[in-house]
């Protein structure tokens, strides 16, 4: 089971990296999701993947131990789920935002902050012409 | 009880938080739950450090759940340094932001967003388990993508945009490196993983998840070549801001660093430690060279953070007590002169209208006191004695030479005079030449106690840890030396019968003493 999971993560990773690898700024959104999908699984598999059963233990003194799965990965993977997904919410509306205000997913394009001419930028002013 | 105020700095400013949050319309009321809430949170946290060199590293096991099953939070020397650096800052640009943050941020939030923020970075600095760790990682890293959107102006955006993208894949690399070593050891609890790994000292393995803790805190901390994001986006926000920011939350990384590598990832220390010291070495080269081609003050001074980053990794690259107890020293003299830097950054650009150093001008001659307020913390981060700086690099480049790794300091040499030529040339431009004829209009004045009080009082620290260093130094030694003795830490955490079967295994560099 644990070798499924493991192709299943690589998979996503690759689709994930290609992803993030292109200049649309859309699909590096969608690749990060794509990332973060395939480590919540690899989170769950960390705590293997036995067929067994519930991890409820017996009450009565000295009652046999069946083998009972393992209840850590899977609260660790609901925090990371409940995270990761507020993450996204807020990554996917600011790149709505950031299309809106700089008429562009292209990241390529997104000079804003770090304009090629090293005096604009910030607050847009005139340039300073000629020499002193 | 005692060990019941390990909690007060995560949960204090949460309620902290939510108070302002519903005063947020109430502008006398929302500033004063906000400045009040940060100055008992300082109290607390200078409580929290004199009990911890009363009575040594504390433990917190929440609902009595006892260790590695339950959350943990401990507080040694170090963590109670943060935590104390953290309540100085946030008070300081609470303070500032008073008369920095424009209203309409307000409505929307800012004094709420502040407030989880530090709780998220206590958190980070109290945390006994990695995913705790990475949890409050993430409450810090959320609070703070909305602090550098908050207001929405086009460059925000689009340094948020590099900002929020780069730092997921630093989060989801964290959880990589902690399902992984989950999976090889069955632990979580950072005492039980130095342990753990103590039973694996020639798996291969361990390094690898190693090294894939290293890059994702490498990312936050803004190491070389991992630092894109900060430089593209840290001017972007109001310098209340880009100044917490700055001073605080790339630390946060260099934190987890020095914890993890000093704690748990101490089997193979010739890989590990001397790839972070290539890495520290090339941060402080690069970060300083391309500080020099910059032309905006926020932007040189950002930059600047990757340099000084370096001398902070190489402390702890070192390995040795003097290199650790630089680190440390390091990490508290470079957030309250950077956060200083930023926050004399926003005087000059109410002054001058703009952050461009072409721009500004003539300062000096118009506001002497205010040169007097930048040249404390520039000469500061460039070394000077007898200034806190000067302390931070000398420990640092001694605790080099200690050990024969000349490049090192001669590195750390050059990039201290190459920080000076940055210095000078913001000194030059902004201070010293004559204004230009077409600089913009002031947009304020500065007069303002809120805005003076702050630069003021954190000039008044990096003086007082200049001057008398010698408390600050000796705190910072009991941190190294619990830093490099990791039975401590997990006696506290585990109690003594832990270590019974697993000795530890010293590394050679700490055999030497020092």
């Amino acid at each position: 089971m644990e070798v499924v999971f493991a192709v299943l993560v690589g998979i996503f990773v690759s689709c994930g990296v290609y992803l993030i690898l292109s200049r649309n700024l859309i699909r590096i959104m969608f690749g990060l999701s794509m990332l973060s999908s395939a480590i919540n699984i690899a989170l769950l598999a960390a705590g293997r993947l036995p067929r067994a059963g519930p991890p409820i233990l017996s009450p009565e003194p000295g009652a046999p131990l069946a083998m009972i799965a393992n209840p850590v990965p899977q609260a660790l993977v609901l925090t990371a789920i409940v995270i990761s997904f507020g993450l996204m919410a807020f990554v996917l509306v600011l790149t709505y935002r950031g299309f809106q205000e700089l008429q562009t997913v292209d990241t390529d394009a997104m000079r804003m902050a770090e304009p090629k001419d090293p005096n604009e930028g910030g607050n847009v002013e005139p340039k300073r012409g000629g020499a002193q | 009880m005692m060990s019941n105020l390990l909690i007060a700095p995560i949960l204090w400013p949460l309620a902290v938080g939510a108070a302002s949050f519903f005063a947020r319309r109430n502008r006398v009321a929302c500033k004063t739950i906000s400045v009040s809430g940060v100055f008992v949170q300082l109290c607390f946290a200078v409580a929290l450090l004199l009990q911890v060199q009363d009575n040594g590293i504390l433990a917190y096991q929440a609902g009595a759940w006892a260790a590695p099953f339950g959350i943990t939070l401990v507080a040694d020397t170090f963590s109670a340094i943060m935590v104390v650096v953290t309540g100085i800052i946030g008070l300081m640009v609470t303070i500032y932001a008073i008369a920095d943050i424009d209203p309409s941020r307000e409505i929307f939030g800012y004094d709420p967003l502040f407030h989880v923020m530090l709780a998220g970075v206590g958190g980070a600095f109290l945390a006994g388990d990695i995913f705790n760790l990475y949890v409050w990682f993430e409450l810090m890293l959320i609070a703070s993508f909305g602090l550098m959107v908050l207001g929405g102006e086009k460059a925000q955006i689009d340094g948020g945009i590099k900002y929020a993208s780069l730092n997921l894949i630093a989060t989801l690399l964290l959880l990589t490196a902690i399902a992984l070593i989950y999976a090889m050891t069955g632990t979580l609890n950072m005492a039980d993983l130095a342990l753990a790994v103590r039973n694996l000292p020639d798996d291969d393995r361990i390094t690898v998840v190693a090294v894939l803790f290293m890059v994702a805190f490498g990312i936050k901390a803004g190491l070389f070549p991992l630092f894109f994001w900060l430089p593209a986006s840290y001017h972007t926000p109001p310098v209340a801001v880009s100044a917490v920011f700055a001073g605080l939350l790339t630390k946060v990384g260099v934190y987890a660093l020095i914890r993890l590598f000093s704690l748990i990832f101490v089997n193979q220390i010739d890989y590990t430690h001397g790839l972070l010291m290539v890495l520290a070495i090339l941060s402080m080269a690069i970060g300083v060279l391309t500080a020099a081609g910059q032309t905006e003050f926020r932007r040189i001074l950002s930059f600047h953070i990757i340099s000084q980053v370096g001398y902070m990794v190489l402390g702890l690259a070192l390995f040795t007590p003097l290199g650790l107890a630089g680190a440390v020293f390091y990490l508290v003299h470079h957030i309250i002169v950077k956060a200083n830097l930023f926050l004399v950054s926003g005087l000059t650009n109410r002054l001058g209208g703009s952050f461009h150093l072409a721009k500004l001008g003539g300062m000096y001659g118009r506001f002497p006191w205010l040169s007097a307020l930048f040249l404390i913390p520039a000469l500061s981060l460039a070394g000077f004695p007898p200034l806190s700086g000067f302390w931070a690099k000398f420990t640092v480049i001694k605790a080099s030479l200690d050990v024969g790794e000349y490049f090192a300091a001669v590195t750390a040499l050059v990039v201290g005079i190459l920080t000076i030529f940055s210095m000078t040339k913001i000194w030059h431009e902004v201070f010293w030449k004559p204004a230009p004829v077409d600089a913009p209009a002031p947009i304020g004045s500065i007069t303002h106690a809120f805005l003076l009080g702050p630069v003021m009082m954190l000039s008044l620290i990096t003086l007082t840890l200049g001057l008398w260093p010698q408390p600050i130094f000796e705190v910072a030694h009991q941190a190294a030396h619990e830093l490099l003795h990791s039975d401590l830490y997990i006696e506290a955490v585990l109690g003594v019968d832990a270590l019974v079967s697993t000795p530890a295994v010293l590394p050679d560099a700490m055999k030497g003493g020092g």
